[in-house]
């Protein structure tokens, strides 16, 4: 038996309500399928089963309350041998300990976490730096759920715990705009206070790129055109194999590096705020699947129906302000991510090719890196091979 | 009969669920007033070429950022019949 434990979708989630089952008592699931539909401040996402087995027991029903992360929401059987040696972050189940590998458990943390009460009466297990920083919040340990090994209190439950408690003022938000507003804020100054953000900028010639764009596009029917972020999308996933350090989560007081490469575009919402769903395995995908991949992720993260393991699986965030004018961003890192990519406006400037100054279109790319994982240099070294993948389109 | 404006704002409004046609000015840019992206953009180029079975170029999508933009090209560039 395990239970299904209302998942943590994201840094800046510390509750959501249940929004519908999608499955009923004595129903298979199959790992992948859709299990619930849940609320975040942020959007509707629907949660998928990382385990195969059986919906035993739905312990609550969907509403309207606003449900802590971590609460029991439903009894599974789970199949022998179903759990999955993931890579990342997976829908809270809440597995036999002994299944679960160290591996499995670290790289889970960058979104879903596995939350364990300390029993009642025992002194909570908990790192030095979680000491502290209850001691410094007022919040008492043992009210902490642990989502580290063996139930230990990490540093990020303390915050999460106290991201959870009520807001002095208002009492209750109002809007989903406002619960939105209120999520961000807790996840960016979350990042402005743990990650020492290091910032790089690098200004790259886009005039091959482009012309190679324009001239695969009046080749291809409409419905199969590329959009330009696509192509910016998988060169940062290609570079991201030769500096993988940027690639990963900040778990525990070190950098876990991620073997796969889930890219999180930003996609602003209309109305206001943003989500920054994965596309999956960036890296080994063709340009034309992921256009289709991207252009489904924008119209389901505008509808609400994003999927669990898209919200909580990337590894890297990228995001461009270029249409809107802006010629160069540095962004704030979604922890516990350990980078954030920017790209700004393509600009035609003066430039200097072959000795001679002729004028070319060029774009400021960026780079936010948590100075706790890797310095400059590296940081550099990505934005360089980022540079030299853009001047040949043609094998992206 | 719908005209041909009221079926591209059709188009428009499956694109843009909060559109309000009659605050749309029709010779203002669309990306600006709507706030659409490059990937809205081109998810509206594709619902006209459905609807009106018109292929515009990309070289061409200038030539309908506006309401009124979108009318001219598509009443010139639609099959007859």
């Amino acid at each position: 038996m395990a239970e299904f434990r209302m998942p943590k979708l994201g840094a800046d989630m510390s509750a959501g309500k249940l929004v519908a089952w999608r499955k009923k008592p004595g129903e298979r699931i199959e790992r992948g399928e859709i299990i619930a539909v849940v609320e975040t401040d942020k959007t509707a996402i629907e949660v998928e089963s990382f385990v195969t087995g059986v919906l035993e027991k739905v312990l609550v029903e969907p509403g309207d309350s606003r449900i802590p992360v971590g609460t029991p929401l439903a009894i599974m059987t789970v199949e022998a041998g179903t759990l999955p040696p993931i890579e990342a972050p997976r829908t809270e189940v809440a597995a036999p300990r002994a299944a679960e590998s160290a591996p499995l458990r670290a790289a889970a943390r960058g979104g879903p976490e596995v939350a364990r009460p300390a029993p009642e009466g025992a002194r909570a297990k908990a790192s030095p730096a979680a000491r502290r920083r209850a001691l410094e919040l007022g919040i008492q340990l043992g009210t902490v759920p642990g989502t580290g090994p063996e139930g230990r209190i990490t540093l990020e439950d303390v915050e999460q715990a106290a991201s959870a408690r009520p807001a002095p003022a208002p009492a209750a938000p109002e809007s989903r705009q406002q619960r939105m507003r209120y999520a961000i804020a807790a996840a960016m100054a979350r990042s402005k206070r743990e990650i020492p953000h290091y910032y790089l900028a690098t200004t790259i010639d886009m005039s091959r790129l482009e012309t190679w764009l324009e001239t695969a596009n009046r080749e291809r029917p409409i419905a199969e055109r590329l959009v330009y972020g696509v192509l910016l999308v998988k060169a940062v996933a290609l570079a991201l194999r030769e500096v993988p350090e940027l690639n990963g989560f900040w778990i525990e007081g070190r950098a876990a590096q991620s073997e796969a490469i889930h890219p999180g575009v930003a996609i602003s919402l209309r109305g206001g705020g943003l989500v920054a769903p994965a596309l999956h395995d960036a890296d080994r995908r063709t340009l034309d699947d992921l256009m289709a991949a991207f252009s489904d992720l924008v119209k389901r993260a505008r509808a609400g129906s994003l999927k669990s393991s898209e919200v909580t699986a990337p590894t890297i965030t990228i995001t461009s302000l270029g249409e809107r004018g802006v010629e160069s961003l540095f962004g704030i890192i979604y922890p516990p991510q350990l980078a954030l990519v920017g790209f700004g406006k393509p600009v035609e400037r003066p430039w200097v090719a072959e000795g001679r100054v002729c004028a070319r279109r060029v774009i400021t790319a960026t780079l936010s890196g948590d100075h706790r994982a890797t310095d400059g240099h590296r940081g550099a070294l990505f934005l360089d091979a980022l540079g030299r993948l853009l001047q040949e389109p043609e094998k992206l | 009969m719908s005209t041909t404006r009221d079926r591209i704002l059709r188009v428009l409004g499956d694109i843009v669920p909060e559109l309000e046609p009659s605050e749309l000015k029709p010779g203002v840019n669309l990306r600006d007033q709507l706030d659409l992206d490059s990937m809205d953009f081109l998810n509206f180029m594709i619902a006209l070429h459905k609807e009106f079975g018109v292929d515009v170029p990309e070289a061409e999508y200038r030539k309908l950022l506006t309401l009124d933009g979108c009318v001219q090209y598509i009443e010139a560039e639609k099959p007859a019949g």
